[in-house]
């Protein structure tokens, strides 16, 4: 056991956890996220994601060691909103009913949010490439597309 | 309940068979057994109180039997109810699949949440609204005939000064009014009241597109899934399977773990598992421990490679006929026979369909608390009633004193490992005396899930001098379409209750659809053959979406554009001249229209990239689908992209339009998913497709470059599903149009990009 200090949505965050705890066990086991989500273990599915500043991160295959560092601000959908205010990410989401189960949108609104901070004016066919690693089994992908191209136009304002 | 369970038992083992009938409706199953009333547990479906609650804020609650993991039924449930009691939408919410609060109406299956659980909903809230006017019109001193409801507001209609609020009216007490039950659980438990709902032609809510109210709560990730509930004092658990199917413990050796804190290992026959203070520990403990296992030889009789084979020359374990229902239905293929001898010209082809998995995107999750006096289950299962009577049973529990809470989960189309790990969380939190969250592993979700059943099908089919159709032959031979029963509602049915001893069934079904097509001598049937592994297999099949359905379809939908381009007939007329049911014309001709089926029509080639168009279509559900799409072939990858698709959907009466369109968005690429991809793979000891690289599903490439969507309301007609009927066709539609595209018939699917580029020369 280790103790370590996570910066994680602006607030640190003690935690006294195995060096090799894979972060997703510690944001969910010892600090109850809601966000990430176990998935495949394997940094297959994308279920897991939370931003270590604005790199997408499988949070399942990252030891909690590697990020338990001042330099690494992990964001998290838990954090995302400020308030009653939400991310415009997650606006679209729900403007454009971009779920079925709802179980891995945690990995496709941190994902398209690290994609279009770093490139605002991704193209339709950038962001098929940039989301194609993530997994939904129900079929909701034509809704999350529409999500995402519209969260590129508001996320500019 | 014991003497209807034995009913029920004894009349599998005499017939032999249970057919689960036209058209994949699930109606009779249940209602066999309940010639004599069922023993209520939990609350009495035929008390109004049951079905619905006003607080004291006129927040209508309506308590379902079903659940709700995306498909939308909690929108179209309110919908439902807000049009018959007169309230706004807003008013009313949903709560599903809670035993201590709701009857059993069967929970997901069967694509029923609108065709048949919505039924006592709307008869209950309708009821509701004539008791609640009845009284108002006694404190008012009128009669009822002179009220009228706007907004939750009771008031007479020649002086609407005088009202009353449903809040006031009903003042914190209960309606204490029967409605009429008709003693049945599972999907065809109904209930009606005195108040007759009302006419179509009035609806004002009923037929309008609503948002759904949970999307939000997934995007700021409110605790709400199974995965997150955490009582105090939790362990966690995992499970350790077999390297071969079929293999049994020998022997455990715990100082493997011996070195994870506080880890303790559980044995019961074959059942393994770990439980530790921390859900890392477990993980590590699972992956350590040393189990020697019995050697078995070649359990699963050389694998996917040798499959179809096995199943050509397995001896069936059960036939029949289709259409039917229970029992025997004999049918006789000689007459057509006969006929294909004297035929001018005979067409011939052999269809083989794989094991597909369910997949949820998160494994199956269960925390369960075992206490002295009482057990609660938390559980995403399709079927939380039927749950807590079998882990009851399980447990040697009295039912009254388990119950359930439905939580939401990964997407689950059917009866998939949701039902497992709160079976095993039960055992480890009954041994342990706390409460235990049992997470199974990607491998597990994959490889130990349920299975939908691979077959293999033949098709006949003879033709006169002048193409007319003189005989038609469809015979589906596959693995037995549910080792383990939908409703888990017994221990044989899960995976943990045959590893500790619970025998599986021997109840055999190849589901077949029911079709409009009529032919001269036209004969359908069913074969079953023997599992591989009896008891506890990771091969044990059960209900996926469209059980059966899918693989069936893919066979006669693509044989009947064999046929018709044999006879140098359009596939579209050839269907039109031989389809006897009107709704199911037209649905296809809506289809074609928007897709813009010419005739004369000419596939094209540029480069490696083939395009080509297919049609194919369903009926089942109380539900009439078809599919219309454009492909792209690439010869040299094998890739195959749907361009464009035009999917038709006509369940009668439409609840919510954009609740529609959402699932059968959903289909379109699930049935991508299936056409293209998903075929579990096993060698001769165990399942190989073990994770997302080894059991492939669509992805964002994937998307169809022009979708259209086309949805015929019905208000006439009752309600149908929506899901099952519309993914059913994707495999033949796309399939048929590759080999309009490349001149290839491709009889297999998944239509994998290596399986192209193999066929493909």
């Amino acid at each position: 056991m280790s103790k370590m200090t996570l910066q994680i949505d602006g607030v640190s965050h003690e935690v006294d956890v195995p060096l090799d705890q894979p972060l997703l066990y510690t944001l969910t086991d010892q600090l109850k996220f809601k966000g990430p989500r176990f998935g495949c273990g394997l940094a297959q599915c994308g279920t897991c994601t939370v931003l270590i500043n604005n790199q997408a991160v499988r949070s399942c295959v990252t030891p909690t060691s590697a990020v338990a560092n001042a330099s690494s601000k992990i964001r998290t959908l838990d954090g995302l909103a400020k308030g009653d205010q939400l991310h415009p990410m997650q606006t679209a989401f729900i403007e454009e009913q971009a779920a079925q189960c709802g179980y891995c949108t945690n990995g496709w609104i941190m994902q398209s949010i690290s994609l279009l901070e770093k490139n605002p004016r991704a193209t339709d066919e950038q962001i098929i490439q940039g989301l194609d690693n993530l997994q939904c089994r129900c079929g909701s992908h034509l809704a999350i597309l529409r999500a995402v191209k519209k969260a590129r136009e508001t996320m500019k304002a | 309940m014991k003497s209807v369970q034995i009913t029920r038992r004894e009349f599998l083992q005499s017939s032999g068979a249970l057919v689960v009938g036209v058209s994949g409706v699930l109606p009779s199953l249940d209602a066999l057994a309940q010639n004599v009333a069922p023993k209520i547990l939990g609350p009495n479906p035929s008390q109004l109180d049951t079905w619905i609650k006003i607080g004291n804020d006129g927040l209508v609650t309506i308590n379902s039997g079903k659940m709700d993991c995306g498909q939308g039924l909690d929108v179209a449930y309110s919908q439902i109810a807000a049009e018959e009691l007169d309230v706004p939408l807003s008013q009313v919410v949903v709560l599903f699949g809670d035993t201590r609060y709701s009857a059993n109406q069967g929970g997901g299956s069967a694509s029923s949440g609108i065709r048949q659980g919505a039924i006592p909903v709307r008869n209950a809230a309708a009821e509701a609204r004539r008791v609640l006017v009845g009284m108002a019109a006694q404190e008012l001193q009128t009669t009822p005939d002179q009220m009228d409801v706007v907004n939750g507001k009771v008031f007479v209609k020649n002086n609407p000064s005088k009202s009353l609020t449903y809040a006031q009216i009903i003042n914190n007490k209960e309606f204490a009014t029967n409605l009429e039950w008709n003693k049945k659980f599972g999907n065809d438990l109904n209930v009606t009241g005195q108040a007759k709902p009302k006419n179509v032609a009035d609806y004002k809510i009923v037929g309008k597109d609503a948002p759904r109210r949970d999307i939000k709560d997934h995007v700021i990730g409110k605790e709400h899934f199974t995965a997150h509930i955490r009582p105090d004092n939790l362990l966690h658990g995992r499970t350790i399977r077999p390297p071969q199917a079929g293999a049994s413990v020998i022997s455990v050796d715990k100082n493997s773990v011996a070195f994870v804190p506080n880890v303790r290992v559980f044995q019961k026959d074959n059942f393994v598992a770990v439980v530790a203070n921390t859900e890392w520990d477990a993980v590590r403990a699972a992956r350590a421990l040393k189990v020697t296992w019995s050697k078995e030889n070649k359990p699963l009789k050389g694998g996917d490679k040798e499959m179809f084979n096995y199943i050509k020359n397995a001896t069936p374990t059960f036939t029949n006929a289709v259409p039917m229902f229970f029992g025997k239905k004999e049918y006789n293929a000689q007459p057509t026979y006969d006929a294909l001898k004297t035929s001018a010209k005979v067409l011939e082809a052999e269809y083989f369909a794989p094991f597909q998995a369910h997949a949820r995107i998160a494994p199956s999750c269960g925390v369960v608390d075992v206490k002295a006096d009482s057990v609660q289950i938390w559980t995403d299962t399709q079927k939380p009633h039927f749950q807590r009577q079998g882990i009851a049973k399980f447990l040697d529990r009295n039912p009254e004193k388990v119950e359930a809470k439905w939580m939401h989960g990964a997407g689950s189309y059917g009866r998939s490992d949701a039902d497992e790990a709160p079976y095993e969380a039960a055992l480890l939190s009954k041994e342990y005396g706390q409460p235990v969250r049992v997470q199974w592993s990607r491998e597990e979700g994959i490889a130990w899930s349920p299975k939908g059943p691979a077959s293999v099908m033949t098709l006949k089919a003879g033709l006169d001098e002048q193409n007319n159709v003189t005989a038609w032959l469809f015979k589906a031979k596959g693995f037995n379409g549910w080792d383990i029963k939908f409703n888990a509602e017994s221990p044989e049915h899960t995976l943990v209750g045959m590893q500790t001893g619970h025998k599986k069934w021997t109840a055999y079904n190849y589901n077949i659809p029911e079709e409009s097509y009529r032919f001269a001598n036209h004969v359908h049937w069913w074969e079953t053959v023997a599992p591989y592994v009896e008891q506890a297999s990771p091969m044990r099949t059960a209900h996926f979406r469209a059980p059966q359905e899918m693989q069936t379809r893919f066979a006669q939908e693509c044989f009947i554009d064999e046929v018709a381009l044999a006879g140098k007939i359009d596939p579209v007329a050839f269907r039109l001249k031989h389809i006897q049911e009107p709704r199911e014309k037209e649905i296809l001709e809506a289809v074609v229209k928007k897709f813009g089926w010419e005739t004369n029509h000419k596939p094209s080639k540029v480069g490696d990239v083939y395009t080509g168009r297919g049609v194919a279509l369903y009926n089942g559900y109380q539900s009439y689908a078809a599919v219309a799409c454009e492909v792209e072939v690439n010869k040299k990858t094998g890739r195959i992209w749907v361009k464009k698709i035009v999917v038709g959907m006509d369940c009668g009466l439409v609840i919510n339009p954009s609740g529609v369109k959402a699932a059968l968005e959903g289909q379109i690429m699930q049935g991508i998913s299936r056409a293209l991809y998903e075929e579990v793979k096993f060698d001769d000891n165990r399942v190989t497709s073990v994770d997302w690289n080894t059991y492939r599903i669509a992805s964002m490439k994937d998307i169809p470059g022009k979708v259209d969507i086309v949805i015929l309301n019905r208000p006439d007609k009752a309600s149908g599903g929506v899901a099952e009927p519309g993914l059913v066709s994707l495999p033949a539609a796309i399939a048929n149009a590759v080999f309009d595209a490349t001149q290839v018939r491709i009889r297999q699917y998944p239509l994998t990009p290596q399986r192209v580029k193999s066929l493909i020369v």
